[in-house]
């Protein structure tokens, strides 16, 4: 007989192990039985399981090991269904040789991590941008479709679809579950960082609740890589550039809804303890002398916090040393904005007016136009600019704020 | 895994005939070509004619229709191929960036479905 306590215990035993160890569980499914769906699947019929027997003899010792012994019995029982390939024979002695050692359910402690594996097969740069987003974000923060949906303005459907669709790609392309080689780290690593940053970035853009819990996963799984490979200074350096930035999200916007920039920000506001970790971070980060962008957007973050205001002529330091390793347009246009900053609004002009084909699509480019213009005192031109930036900006606050500076032209 | 490794070029883009540097392409060329054959990887492969030598051809209504020239108009036309057999991706990439005219124009890679006709 199952009791009501027993059943409540066992829902939050399971909800518990599911929302801290999932990734965990899943990555040394993947590992075990080759693909995303069959981890997934059998992960899911463990689950169900879970609830029916955890309510009934109560949690046991290790509910991880016994979800993980459970899911791969799971899987047998599927792969002996599918009358397909030899190797079908091969797996599953694999298989059973590890799901039949009795009375040894492993712990925390014996499950094997293989969530860097993970980490870097969600993020190939084989897979498409976005189901790399996705795919991270379902499998190894565990978020709902729903959630990942509503993080890319997509319906649950098309979402589900593409995430399902990123998994049998996985499998039909060959794409392996491994740590990339030595060689092949440095631009592999970056393809992670830049997806777990594109969630942070999409996240700090929104105002709501959703946005909040983007930016705190992308820091979690930051964090977690940073677990995972200690002494790699470009991620310490991407988890110092979102920490930093991540400080000043309660300050970003003043009582009356208008963006504020860094330097006019009530610096009371900041989360000193996400600043010091940042800043700290950065340090052990430079001290290894391998410098790398995300170290240099991080310093960049930093030096727009600094007590006396920014520090723009080191900023500008920054900035010719990113461009040695991101030549793109969006350097240069804020490249182009700190010389503005530092008193020379017209070479900044020139400057932004040879990216104008590159950047009309991109909605800061106009406001640093607008800004800039204003600057120089070309009233028109400027109002013209910041209607364009007033147009394409995608919420309320920036919106405000270029409202703001336009009205100052009067 | 095996893998179809498909040359697509631009000619306009390739270095001329008689050139150092089409002698430094074919030196590479010969380089992957031994690298494979090394490795045990290289289960065949080919150069295409020029795209002028293509014919196209569809059923429409029943009734082949015969064209002069390639499949589609673009820049850059299939130029040759491999296949190799590899562990995964990343093997098949590594070999793929073998390739001296992936300076030039794109290589694609594509699994096998293992289903050859010809036995």
């Amino acid at each position: 007989m199952t009791s009501a306590p027993q059943t409540i215990a066992a829902t939050k035993a399971l909800t518990q192990v599911m929302r801290d160890d999932r990734g965990r569980l899943l990555a040394a499914l993947v590992r075990a039985l080759g693909t995303f769906q069959r981890a997934e699947d059998a992960l899911q019929d463990a689950s169900i399981q879970a609830l029916k027997h955890w309510g009934r003899n109560g949690v046991p010792n290790s509910p991880q090991g016994w979800l993980l012994q459970v899911a791969k019995r799971k899987a047998i029982d599927v792969i002996r269904k599918e009358t397909s390939a030899e190797n079908t024979a091969k797996s599953i002695a694999v298989l059973q040789e590890d799901a039949s050692a009795e009375g040894e359910i492993d712990t925390m402690q014996t499950i094997p991590d293989e969530r860097l594996r993970l980490i870097f097969t969600c993020c190939h740069p084989a897979i498409e941008w976005k189901s790399r987003v996705a795919l991270t974000l379902r499998t190894i923060c565990g978020l709902t479709t729903k959630m990942i949906a509503n993080a890319f303005l997509d319906t649950e459907k098309t979402m589900g679809q593409r995430i399902s669709r990123a998994k049998s790609q996985i499998a039909a392309k060959g794409i392996p579950f491994v740590v990339p080689e030595v060689d092949q780290w440095d631009a592999r690593l970056d393809t992670v960082l830049a997806t777990h940053y594109l969630i942070f970035t999409t996240g700090y853009a929104r105002e709501d609740d959703l946005g909040e819990t983007l930016c705190s996963e992308a820091i979690y799984l930051t964090r977690l890589l940073k677990t995972l490979r200690a002494d790699d200074p470009e991620i310490e350096g991407a988890l110092a550039l979102m920490l930093l930035t991540h400080a000043r999200r309660n300050a970003r916007i003043g009582a009356d809804g208008t963006a504020v920039s860094p330097a006019d920000q009530d610096t009371s506001k900041w989360d000193r303890r996400a600043v010091a970790e940042g800043q700290a971070l950065l340090q052990t980060a430079m001290s290894r002398r391998k410098p790398g962008p995300f170290q240099i957007k991080g310093a960049i973050s930093d030096c727009h916090m600094a007590e006396d205001g920014p520090d723009w002529a080191q900023i500008a330091l920054l900035y010719q040393a990113l461009w040695r390793y991101e030549p793109t347009p969006v350097v240069a246009l804020n490249w182009a904005v700190v010389a503005a900053e530092m008193g020379q609004p017209a070479e900044a002009l020139t400057k932004l007016e040879g990216l104008a084909d590159a950047l009309k699509g991109y909605q800061p480019f106009h406001a640093a136009r607008a800004k800039v213009l204003a600057q120089l005192d070309q009233k028109p031109a400027a109002r013209q600019a910041f209607d364009q930036a007033m147009a394409m900006a995608d919420n309320e606050a920036d919106r405000r704020f270029l409202a703001l500076q336009k009205a100052k032209l009067e | 895994m095996k893998y179809m490794i498909l040359i697509y070029n631009d000619a306009t883009k390739e270095p001329a005939f008689g050139t150092p540097e089409f002698d430094a392409m074919m030196g590479d060329y010969f380089a992957a070509n031994e690298k494979m054959k090394a490795d045990d990887v290289l289960r065949g492969g080919e150069g295409l004619q020029g795209i002028d030598t293509a014919t196209s051809l569809r059923i429409t209504g029943g009734k082949v229709e015969t064209m002069d020239g390639p499949f589609a108009e673009t820049r850059e036309y299939l130029g040759g191929y491999y296949v190799i057999e590899v562990d995964d991706l990343d093997k098949a990439l590594e070999y793929a960036a073998l390739i001296p005219s992936a300076k030039f124009g794109t290589i694609e890679v594509r699994p096998l479905m293992n289903f050859d006709p010809a036995g």
